[in-house]
């Protein structure tokens, strides 16, 4: 039974939590705030920046006349939902068969899997881009599909395994002794117990893919360059640039943040990675 | 529409009729400084004259340098269109990864080839033949506060003056409750960063970055002497954080009023004396790089240039843009729509025979005699076996210079002694020639 | 019990998941270990003769190999130190009886869904910054001299920022577990006299070592390679003060181009990468077996 809590208790936690959340969540909100404010005001004193009165979106124009928003926007969307449906229709099936019919070397299979994710990608970016080259996959957005699942390809199916895994066992039986077949054990039974811990996997599968900016940086020219290039351009100051600096870290944040903040609760949940029973 | 640019779409369309008659879709990768910006911005002019189109990568130094080697070294083909420096064209050049650019007078024949600076052309050649072709050439002078001189009580130095009077000067100067510091000078670590600053330097006080039999010298007395001049001016009258200020820091310092003095590239004139980009503009004057025990090498030389790749599929094409971007039509069609200021500054007599662009911009004449003064053959007091001024002309100098440049900031960051940094730097640059066969 | 078909049936769905990181892994890895033991430079392209150990020795004699192995070390068990302490305060905090608990808890997510490139980008300009950043203004409207975090605290403040990217994932795992822990067995402590140091460390700790596990392997995964906060702050720098190994390998492939070095590097970080995975493993298999 929970306690009464005094609301006294309850206002100095609010307010010392609510300060370090500002306090961690202040870096974005900062950001938002100079990319309506013009170059000049931007490098202001905090305070100064706050009371200066002109508001503008030009650092968003400059930004747009200098690099197609859209184009980039357009392959990180499709690069993040790709990699990740592309992910799932391998990871279901290792997932399952690894919950569901658990072999000697599965824990083993699982781990080797998470280790792969260990290689620093800059070792190897010499021979991938050799390969690509010779199978024309540089600057395709295919190619990079390809690449950006087998990156997180290891923590989907373990994410997977562990959601899967607390499906409790006892039904499939059940399922099977009713002459449900594989294919109609999985369809009927499986798929809508797992449906949301799918979703809590898509969910991080995109946001890691729309961070990663490695490969999509070192394999793409321009076709399918997605938004991690497009700041790129940004990275060194050309004169004041923190106004357009921060106008182009909102475009290429926000639309994933927007999507993190709507699905937050599916996402938390299958987070855990099994780590809560 | 006025006369000129109704002469530049036809010059143009000639071009494009010269040329394939099918639209390519070329891809540029170039550097995001301000120049290249203004030419991502007019590039519609060419779009529209010859029906090609073309798709920008716009990156960071550092990133675009190691994104295009990696595509040109592996023979990528991901680039039709590619900015280089005066250190890469010869070398890849050499290579045969670059497409020769000498016929460009046949796709356009008003480039005028022989318009183009001699010490420029041959920077960017190999073996007589042109590799890539200039978008904008420098050298490296000191700029100064007018205001803050006369403020100060000190007279402009007429004549090239020495590290030591320049170190008084900036002593005077220095005025970091008022926000103003003496001097501002490159510290972010790398070749092209803080040791094209350095390099000269050390040029100055009699040293060289390897002996006739390519052994380092980074361990001598003159480095010594140069690196610790260098570290104590820095420290003592420099602004804060300077080990990670690079050029593009320090010009938005300049520009903000917070330098009084600053040796950096000539072709931050054309930023530094617009009203519209900086602070200081009607403020700025300029005077020679200092010099030391010697004035060999004192000033940089460097040019950003186009070059296509042998690669790529649609070289035709891309030669007609280079054809446009680096012609005497372009620079005026920059002084027409962004300001004379702002023409790409070293490159073309024509240019500096302007007289809207000599109105425009008072350094011109001082840019034009640096660049023609520098002398890439003859960068040192003692006789080196490479050319170059702040750079060696070797494809193992960007690791060792990089090094070195990591080396010298941490000194600069007080992370460790100047003779900590260049006895690293000797050990490691011993270790890299050694590894690619110079010395036994 | 699970019968013959369903074993190989489930063989078969395993398999392209298998066979795919297989080919990521074997792949590039051969090729990787075939460069490792050649002269190969991109920017002197010739015959690329078979040099033996060379490269191995070349990258383990490098000056700044002993430098990057600790920094790596510091790194990434700073990051874990910081995140991990820190989460299980801020879950603890989150998990008390507040108002507007929801829009706190997007506040604390959000750096997680921010681009490393993008976050290392605000916090070098806009905030570590010595002359226009925020800390910079603060001090010196303290009057103090501003801290100049790349030069005199350059590896410490890239353990902030990267913390501040990780932070949020601790704290909602940590917070997720901390909201299944049986509120009765608490009280029943309280009762018996525990003190809250007493119920924290053997009730609370013990109930969050699953959760904490996991926090630290899924860390530990992404901090082996972190490399774009390097990149867009220090570049490695000063001198190799925040040189990592990743970052290490970078500067001997891809600024040196000494793909043969680079490779010698690659082979010895996947090593590394190994051993660190088998020790997780053990770790892992003890918690979360059960």
């Amino acid at each position: 039974m929970a306690r009464a809590v005094p609301n006294s208790r309850k206002a100095i936690n609010t307010a010392v939590a609510g300060t370090l959340g500002f306090i961690i969540f202040f870096p974005i909100l900062w950001i938002l705030i100079l990319s309506f404010k013009t170059e000049g005001d931007a490098i202001k004193a905090p305070l100064q920046v706050l009371f200066s009165t002109g508001w503008t979106t030009e650092s968003f124009g400059a930004v747009q006349e200098r690099s197609d928003y859209f184009k980039h926007f357009t392959n990180s969307v499709v690069l993040a939902l790709g990699s990740t449906i592309l992910g799932l229709l391998v990871a279901v099936p290792a997932a399952w068969a690894m919950a569901f019919v658990p072999a000697k070397h599965t824990k083993n299979v699982l781990m080797w899997m998470l280790s792969t994710k260990m290689l620093p990608p800059v070792g190897v970016l010499v021979p991938i881009y050799l390969i690509f080259r010779d199978v024309g996959l540089l600057d395709t957005r295919t190619g990079l599909v390809i690449v950006l699942m087998l990156m997180n390809l290891p923590i989907i199916v373990w994410m997977l395994y562990t959601y899967f895994r607390e499906i409790p066992g006892e039904i499939l039986e059940a399922a099977r002794m009713d002459g449900a077949s594989l294919r109609e054990e999985v369809i009927y039974v499986l798929t809508p117990m797992a449906i949301p811990g799918i979703a809590s996997t898509v969910l991080l599968n995109i946001i890691l893919a729309w961070n990663e900016a490695f490969w999509t940086l070192n394999l793409t020219a321009s076709n399918a360059a997605p938004l991690t290039a497009f700041i790129a351009s940004y990275s060194s100051p050309e004169g004041l640039f923190y106004a357009k600096l921060s106008a182009a870290s909102v475009m290429a944040i926000a639309p994933i943040l927007i999507m993190g903040w709507f699905s937050q609760k599916q996402l938390v949940r299958g987070l855990t990675f099994g780590a809560v029973k | 529409m006025n006369l000129k640019s109704a002469l530049l779409g036809a010059t143009a369309l000639s071009i494009a009729s010269a040329g394939a008659a099918t639209a390519a879709e070329l891809t540029i990768a170039t550097v995001n400084n301000s120049d290249m910006i203004i030419m991502q911005k007019l590039s519609p002019v060419w779009e529209e004259a010859t029906g090609h189109t073309l798709n920008w990568v716009v990156l960071e130094e550092n990133t675009l340098r190691q994104r295009v080697t990696t595509d040109i070294a592996t023979n990528g083909g991901s680039f039709d269109i590619i900015t280089i420096g005066a250190y890469e064209a010869p070398i890849w050049g050499a290579r045969d990864w670059l497409v020769a650019l000498d016929d460009l007078t046949e796709i356009n024949p008003d480039y005028d080839l022989e318009d183009i600076y001699e010490p420029v052309r041959n920077g960017l050649s190999a073996d007589g033949t042109l590799f890539a072709v200039p978008f904008y050439a420098e050298s490296s002078f000191t700029f100064y506060r007018t205001d803050l001189f006369e403020a100060a009580g000190i007279e402009a130095p007429t004549e090239q003056i020495t590290y030591t009077q320049f170190e008084e000067m900036v002593a005077q100067l220095h005025d970091p409750d008022n926000g103003v510091f003496g001097t501002c000078q490159r510290g972010k670590a790398g070749w092209g960063e803080n040791m094209a600053f350095v390099g000269p330097l050390v040029n100055a006080f009699g040293g060289r970055w390897f002996d006739m039999d390519w052994q380092p010298q980074i361990d001598s007395e003159e480095w010594r002497t140069a690196i610790n001049y260098y570290v104590d001016l820095v420290q003592n009258y420099g602004p804060p954080g300077a080990s990670s200020n690079g050029h593009n820091e320090n010009r938005a310092l300049f520009a903000d009023g917070r330098c009084a003095t600053w040796v950096d590239a000539t072709s931050a004139a054309g930023y530094i004396f617009n009203p519209n980009e900086s602070s200081v503009a009607d403020r700025t004057d300029f005077f020679q790089a200092p010099y030391q025990e010697t004035k060999n090498g004192t000033g940089w030389f460097w040019a950003w240039a186009l070059g296509v790749p042998a690669s790529s599929t649609n070289a035709d094409a891309a030669k007609d843009f280079l054809a446009w971007a680096t012609s005497k039509e372009y620079i005026e069609l920059v002084g027409e729509r962004e300001g004379w200021v702002a023409a790409p500054p070293g490159t073309r007599k024509s240019t500096y025979a302007n007289e809207a662009y000599l109105s425009a911009a008072p350094f011109a004449e001082t840019v034009e005699n640096s660049i023609l003064a520098a002398d890439p053959a003859n960068p040192t007091r003692d006789p080196v076996p490479y050319t170059g001024i702040q750079f060696v002309a070797i494809p193992e100098f960007q690791g060792i210079g990089n090094y070195v440049g990591q080396q010298i900031a941490a000194a600069l960051a007080g992370q460790q002694t100047v003779d900590q940094a260049l006895e690293n730097s000797q050990r490691f640059a011993v270790r890299e020639m050694t590894k690619a066969g110079y010395i036994q | 019990m699970a019968t013959k078909a369903s074993r190989s049936a489930a063989r078969l769905m395993i398999s392209p998941a298998v066979v795919l990181l297989l080919g990521w892994m074997l792949i590039p890895l051969c090729m990787t270990v075939y460069f490792s033991f050649l002269r190969f430079n991109l920017l002197n392209p010739g015959d690329n003769p078979f040099v033996g150990w060379e490269n191995y020795r070349w990258f383990v004699t490098d000056p700044s190999f002993s430098a990057a192995m600790i920094n790596t070390l510091v790194l990434v068990g700073g990051v874990l130190l910081i995140t991990t302490i820190g989460g299980i305060m801020f879950a603890l905090l989150l998990d008390q009886p507040m108002w507007g608990q929801g829009l706190i808890r997007i506040m604390v997510i959000a750096p997680f869904f921010v681009m490393p490139t993008v976050g290392a980008l605000v916090w070098k300009n806009m905030f570590m910054n010595p002359v226009n950043g925020i800390f910079g203004h603060i001090a010196q409207s303290l009057g103090a001299a501003p801290i100049d975090f790349f030069s005199s605290i350059p590896l410490l403040s890239i353990v902030l920022i990267v913390s501040w990217q990780w932070l949020p994932f601790a704290t909602l795992i940590l917070l997720t577990a901390f909201q299944s822990l049986d509120q009765e067995q608490l009280e029943a402590a309280e009762m018996d006299g525990a003190s809250w140091f007493n119920r924290f460390w053997y009730i609370m700790l013990p109930h969050l070592a699953r959760a904490i596990t996991v926090v630290i392997l899924i860390q530990t995964i992404f901090l082996l390679s972190i490399f774009a906060e390097i990149l867009v702050t220090t570049n490695g720098g000063p001198g190799v003060a925040t040189t990592n190994l990743t970052y290490l390998i970078y500067v001997s492939s891809l600024l040196q181009y000494d793909v043969g070095m680079g490779s010698a590097g690659g082979v010895i970080a996947i090593i590394l990468a190994n051993i660190v995975a088998i020790f997780l493993m053990r770790m892992i298999g003890k918690n979360l077996d059960a």
